[in-house]
């Protein structure tokens, strides 16, 4: 029941707007069917699936709105939920922001669903944890891991005859592996639509060797060094920044886009001339659907071209004020990246620090986008081109406006999940990248 | 909140109309919430199916978990209101254990055929995962309490309140920080209230009514000139009470050094927002730190939130083993240190009490969500570690016969797991004010409330900001300062805990949302203290120019 076509889909959203009252509604139709596995200590410790499909109706009278959600769809049910958001509409005080629903729009065909991930059943995910544990047992380490996946479909309609329909699916792996003496530590995580792309064998024997390595790490004294960041550390930090490119914020002075004196940085250069940061719906390694929640298209946008700042994120009612279109949310971002390997940008420094992964990243100034937070799972100290040993993980307090303005080299791009797991937002594809003054702070002594 | 979720309500997943809505359960509309639900003796019966069917099945044993979520959320920005949600989320979950192996299921069918259903789901995968389970589950027993119910002793039900009582409260608090300066002021209440009957095949029948209160502002000053901007959040704790939290009694009025006021046992949103937008211009005002050794007076609504990473977390026994390695991550507290029976994780003056019974906290309930009774326990005496945070199913590693009662689930949905009770550091015997305290310090920072934060994996290595810091020169306060965050590791910081102010000082903070696990569940925490002193920390500038 969970994933409806697009065809019983709009029959069930034609049967909710034609049921309209009031000045007019929108209504939504989500469903999703979800599974997954965890396991820790080379064991399974839970697994689960969850199926849900949801209708929201919210209809309107002049800026004054109201919603309501169902999950039955039989007429009676139908007609229930519309005039409850009909009732509830009237009661609502006036929203001055409120914005009528959009008429029709065009929307780009994507491919974000895929059946191999679809037809994922309890005996796949309990083999591919077999998989990422069996390895680790034979080398006297223990595997952690969760693997989610998940397939959902989106539908909206309005009584201005918009309507939209996408199905995606979505599989996410994690593996943290630990040396059984408790001294070294590694992590993987592959993030994909397509659920054939993945083999946990694979990734859990590159956290194994992480986990390898990193045994026995040398502290070294904080300060300014030359990072070579693996993609799912770039990703840990730009995705952040570009969480922050809200316009109404910046308009209202509050943002790292807000210039002094008033006014903001679009238009501007805030990064390296050689950062491109783009959001593609079409893009075949992350693909995203070509309409945002609130029915927009999702068109090819730039946000950062050659360091300038090309476009911010409005929200219908803000473009409205300021006289510009709205820009939705992306639902993927892409980072330009290079030719070179890591294994090229360690041949390539002289003195420097190879990161894996970041780990709880906080906010300390959003004026500045400061951000603090520690490496994690395998940090490793680089000299004359080699890496020499593993390190001791650091603090860093590091903004990543001041990062991509330190760029050295862009690297290979790969594919990461924007919040670096499961359920993180749209996926991103973005490049490794070496960076000179990146700031460490402290030395923590976790593994 | 799932992560996801998290999401969803900023905007980010595709096709979520009315955002929040599905975070929480379905829309309804304000009077359902006081509607009466189903009686224990109904849900008893659907229970016992639950129960009946799983032994059928060759469980040995099962709980049944028929849950009623509700949430209120009223939101405001300056003169506007935003939102008014009242969301209902039911359903069942259904935890078996066959063949040696946990299984779960759940579902919002609370029918007998619906339950029966979900019970078989439990077991299946209980039986498909059995084939990699080592060891058997072992459960530490526990009673049978027969039929029994409990419910937060609240004063005023905050869902019974009027929402536009609650609206003019907040575009009042919001107008007064408006006139006095405030560029921008953003302000919620978020009410609570689980409605959670469990059941198990040890014959425990436990109903329970639980309520949270939680107002909140955040007050913004912009200074366009200077291109800075400054918030600051409200001095409110998120409390285990009823609509009494919000009538901001005097006598919960506590006036603090730097001139500001702190609150107790209820709170005054619209005094709080007046403060704030003076405060939040001083903020803008106030001196850069200088970076340093300085001595730290840290007060009960920013120390919660150090009380929580850096000893709530790394008592989990659950990270201790493993369990939590992929995502929230272990702990430097290992079996060995606990075993030894002289590690010292703090000075003298360091004790800290676990407890799920005391009132006015977040954690406060009469049973857990595994059928335990609940109760205190130390963790830390005298500074050094006595124990740690532990269910049914793991308090045997510890060598304990009795479960310490801290199993939760977010919701019917979720699966239950070992969640952080409160974990509050005793008071000092000896009588001490924030004021006396300060007046031996040489140089110091006095902090309060919590603002960035920050822990490494195994919680050694912690970053901790503020809201307000004022700095401390030869016992007085001399002014306001900005750009502070300091840097410890845990065992060293609690060793250099020099001072602790007596119980007259003490309150409570606390969090809705302590995330753990895989798929991400919350957890509403309460953390006590009083005013504390620690020597010797290390402090950093995070200013940075872009």
């Amino acid at each position: 029941m969970a994933i409806l076509s697009k065809e019983d889909a709009k029959t069930i959203l034609q049967k909710v707007v034609a049921l309209s009252k009031s000045d007019g509604l929108e209504a939504s139709l989500n469903g999703n069917d979800g599974g997954n596995i965890r396991y820790a200590r080379n064991s399974v410790s839970t697994a689960g699936e969850d199926s849900n499909v949801s209708l929201a109706v919210q209809s309107y009278y002049g800026k004054k709105s109201g919603s309501a959600t169902i999950n039955e769809f039989d007429d009676a049910s139908l007609e229930k939920v519309v005039r409850r958001s009909e009732e509830l509409a009237q009661l609502a005080p006036e929203n001055p922001e409120f914005m009528e629903p959009l008429g029709q729009q065009q929307y780009e065909e994507t491919k974000t669903f895929f059946d191999s991930t679809a037809n994922i059943t309890p005996d796949y995910r309990a083999q591919a944890a077999a998989n990422s544990i069996n390895p680790a047992t034979k080398k006297d380490i223990t595997a952690a891991g969760y693997l989610e996946d998940n397939r959902g479909f989106s539908a909206m309609m309005n009584t201005k005859g918009l309507f939209a329909y996408g199905k995606s699916t979505r599989v996410n792996f994690t593996v943290t592996m630990r040396t059984n003496d408790g001294t070294g530590s590694g992590w993987v995580i592959r993030d994909y639509n397509d659920v054939s792309k993945l083999d946990t064998a694979e990734a859990s024997n590159i956290a194994i060797e992480k986990a390898l390595q990193s045994r026995n790490a040398k502290g070294i004294e904080p300060g300014k060094y030359t990072v070579i960041l693996e993609p799912a550390a770039v990703g840990d930090l730009v995705g952040l920044m570009l969480f922050s490119m809200n316009a109404r914020q910046a308009d209202e002075g509050r943002s790292f886009l807000a210039k002094k004196g008033g006014g903001t940085k679009l238009g501007e250069k805030i990064v390296d001339e050689r950062i491109n940061i783009y959001t593609d719906p079409s893009h075949p390694e992350v693909p995203a659907l070509g309409w945002a929640g609130n029915g927009l298209p999702r068109k090819k946008l730039d946000l950062i071209r050659n360091g300038v700042v090309s476009n911010m994120i409005y929200d219908r009612y803000w473009a409205s004020q300021k006289n510009v279109a709205p820009v939705p949310f992306p639902g993927n971002a892409i980072i330009d990246g290079g030719t070179a390997s890591i294994e090229d940008m360690i041949k390539d420094t002289k003195k420097g620090i190879l990161v894996t992964r970041f780990w709880y990243i906080r906010s300390v100034d959003p004026q500045t986008l400061l951000y603090t937070g520690l490496t994690r799972d395998g940090t490793f100290y680089i000299e004359n081109g080699k890496v020499r040993y593993p390190i001791k993980n650091f603090r860093f307090n590091e903004s990543p406006v001041i990062m991509l303005n330190n760029l050295e080299t862009l690297g290979k791009q790969t594919r990461v999940a924007g919040g670096g797991g499961p359920g993180g937002g749209g996926s991103l594809y973005l490049p490794a990248m070496k960076i000179r003054d990146f700031t460490f702070s402290s030395l923590s002594d976790a593994v | 909140m799932k992560r996801r979720d998290f999401i969803q309500m900023a905007g980010l997943g595709a096709g979520a109309l009315v955002l929040p809505v599905q975070t929480f359960g379905h829309e309804i509309d304000v009077q359902r919430l006081l509607d009466p639900f189903m009686d224990a003796a109904q849900k008893k019966v659907l229970a016992d199916v639950a129960l009946n069917t799983a032994r059928g099945l060759g469980a040995t044993y099962t709980d049944v978990r028929i849950g009623r979520y509700l949430n209120q959320f009223v939101t405001t920005r300056e003169k506007k209101v935003q939102n008014i949600l009242n969301t209902e989320s039911y359903g069942v979950g259904i935890r078996v254990i066959a063949n040696g192996t946990w299984g779960f299921a759940a579902s919002n069918s609370v029918t007998p055929d619906g339950i029966r259903k979900t019970t078989e789901r439990a077991v299946a995968i209980a039986k498909a995962n059995s084939k990699f389970q080592k060891e058997p589950v072992q459960l530490a027993p526990t009673p049978s309490y027969g039929e029994v119910s409990w419910k937060t002793p609240i004063v005023k039900n905050g869902f019974a309140v009027p929402v536009k009582e609650k609206v003019d409260l907040l575009l009042n608090a919001n107008a007064k920080a408006l006139e006095k300066g405030a560029s921008f002021v953003n302000s919620i209440i978020f009410l609570v209230n689980e409605q959670k009957y469990f059941a198990s095949s040890e014959g425990s029948y436990i109903d329970q009514d639980i309520h949270r209160t939680w107002p909140n502002f955040n007050v913004s000053v912009i200074d366009r000139a200077s291109g800075q901007f400054k918030s600051r959040s409200a001095f409110s704790a998120p409390v285990g009470m009823g609509y009494e939290y919000l009538d901001g009694k005097t006598e919960d009025k506590i006036p603090s050094p730097g001139g500001i006021t702190l609150y107790k046992n209820s709170y005054d949103i619209v005094e709080d927002a007046t403060m704030a937008a003076e405060q939040a211009k001083q903020m803008i005002a106030a001196k850069s730190v200088e970076p340093g050794k300085y001595d730290l007076v840290l007060e009960p609504s920013h120390l919660w939130l150090t009380i929580h990473e850096s000893v709530g977390h790394p008592t989990e026994l659950d990270r201790v083993l493993g369990y939590e390695a992929n995502y929230a991550g272990t702990s430097f507290l290992t079996l060995d240190k606990w075993k030894s029976g002289n590690f010292q994780f703090g000075s003298k003056a360091v004790n800290f009490m676990a407890d799920k019974t005391q009132p006015g906290s977040l954690g406060a309930v009469g049973y857990d969500d595994e059928g335990v009774k609940c109760k205190s326990w130390e963790l830390i005496k005298d500074g050094v570690l006595v124990n740690y945070q532990a269910i049914r199913d793991q308090v045997k590693i510890i060598d304990q016969k009795e479960s310490h009662g801290c199993c939760y689930a977010q919701s019917w949905s979720d699966v239950q797991f070992q969640r952080m009770a409160n974990v509050s550091l005793l008071p000092g015997k000896e009588p001490l004010t924030p004021d006396q305290m300060i007046a031996g310090v040489e140089k110091g920072i006095y902090i309060v409330k919590d603002g960035s934060f920050s822990i490494d994996q195994q919680r050694y290595n912690f970053q901790f900001g503020g809201v307000l810091f004022f700095e401390i020169k030869d016992g007085k306060i001399a002014g306001m300062l900005k750009d502070v965050a300091y840097q410890a590791n845990t065992q060293e910081f609690w060793n250099s805990c020099a001072q602790v102010c007596d119980a007259s000082d003490y309150r409570l903070n606390g969090a809705f949302n302590d995330g753990k696990g895989q798929p991400p569940q919350s957890n509403a925490v309460s953390h006590g203290s009083a005013t504390a002193r620690f020597n010797g920390i290390n402090v950093i500038n995070t200013a940075r120019n872009i």
